[in-house]
């Protein structure tokens, strides 16, 4: 799992019309006529931020069916939580230390003590 | 926003500013928590990763003045420098942050403690950068093993 596929789950998400498309589809699948619906934009602009989506993994087309329903992918989530929980466990763990180091600390301590 | 953390620290990546934002609280009043950031002989105790030894070069933790460390480990050294932009004690540090091994790359970093009474501090530090791919990079450094199901997150976004 690099790094640019957490970029690229980001920056999918960075944008407004996108979020939007994502919440819908967490709801039910959908196809690209269905979703450009409630915007005012082209089926094409839909592609293209679908197009985006489905880059970053976030959302699949099945290739199978006629109306090509457009179905989120949660394992594109996962990976971005999963580093993000990451990043977390390492700050809690830095700030465990911390806590063991006010714990030694006197109770009457000066901010700013002169030099 | 994505937000993460069902414990204490709370992480906040942003999609629209390429931040990240820490938060957590402390048994222990402003001005502990703020001794324990500007005195190297804290710093040490604490801020390295527990797998390396930190090495404090230079620290001069006022308005104006900057700072070198590194963290040890296996013979290898990784170097972080920076300036303290603005230092108010029990309040606020802004400073710089590089990592040696990306000389160009910085962060501008903000860190506010906010006296919550009682003795408690709530801690929040902002990390700043000039591109999503750093951020990101920054986000996904130093990450190993391990995987967690977290699907609250999902549902914190799509309530957006």
């Amino acid at each position: 799992m690099a790094a640019d596929s957490l970029s690229r789950v980001f920056s999918a998400l960075a944008d407004p019309t996108r979020r939007d498309m994502v919440a819908r589809l967490a709801v039910a699948d959908a196809t690209v006529n269905e979703l450009a619906e409630p915007y005012d934009v082209t089926v094409q602009a839909v592609s293209k931020h679908l197009k985006v989506l489905e880059d970053a993994g976030l959302v699949s087309r099945r290739r199978d069916a006629r109306r090509r329903p457009v179905h989120l992918e949660a394992e594109g989530f996962d990976l971005m939580t999963r580093w993000i929980e990451r990043y977390r466990r390492e700050a809690e763990e830095r700030y465990r230390r911390l806590d063991d180091v006010l714990r030694t600390m006197p109770d009457d301590v000066d901010a700013a003590p002169t030099p | 926003m994505t937000t993460s953390g069902t414990h204490d620290t709370q992480v906040i990546v942003d999609p629209r500013v390429p931040l990240v934002r820490i938060s957590r609280q402390f048994d222990a009043p402003p001005e502990k928590v703020f001794r324990a950031h500007t005195d190297p002989t804290l710093v040490v105790q604490w801020l390295g990763p527990r797998r390396h030894d930190m090495r404090v070069d230079q620290w001069d933790c006022r308005t104006g003045g900057s700072y070198r460390y590194v963290h040890a480990s296996d013979g290898n050294e990784y170097g972080f420098h920076g300036c303290f932009h603005e230092v108010r004690p029990a309040e606020v540090i802004v400073q710089t942050f590089t990592f040696e091994g990306v000389p160009d790359g910085v962060a501008l970093e903000r860190l506010v403690l906010e006296d919550l009474g009682n003795g408690r501090t709530r801690l929040t530090a902002t990390s700043l950068v000039d591109s999503f791919e750093a951020r990101d990079a920054f986000v996904s450094s130093g990450m190993e093993g391990g995987v967690r199901e977290g699907y609250e997150r999902l549902d914190e976004l799509l309530a957006r």
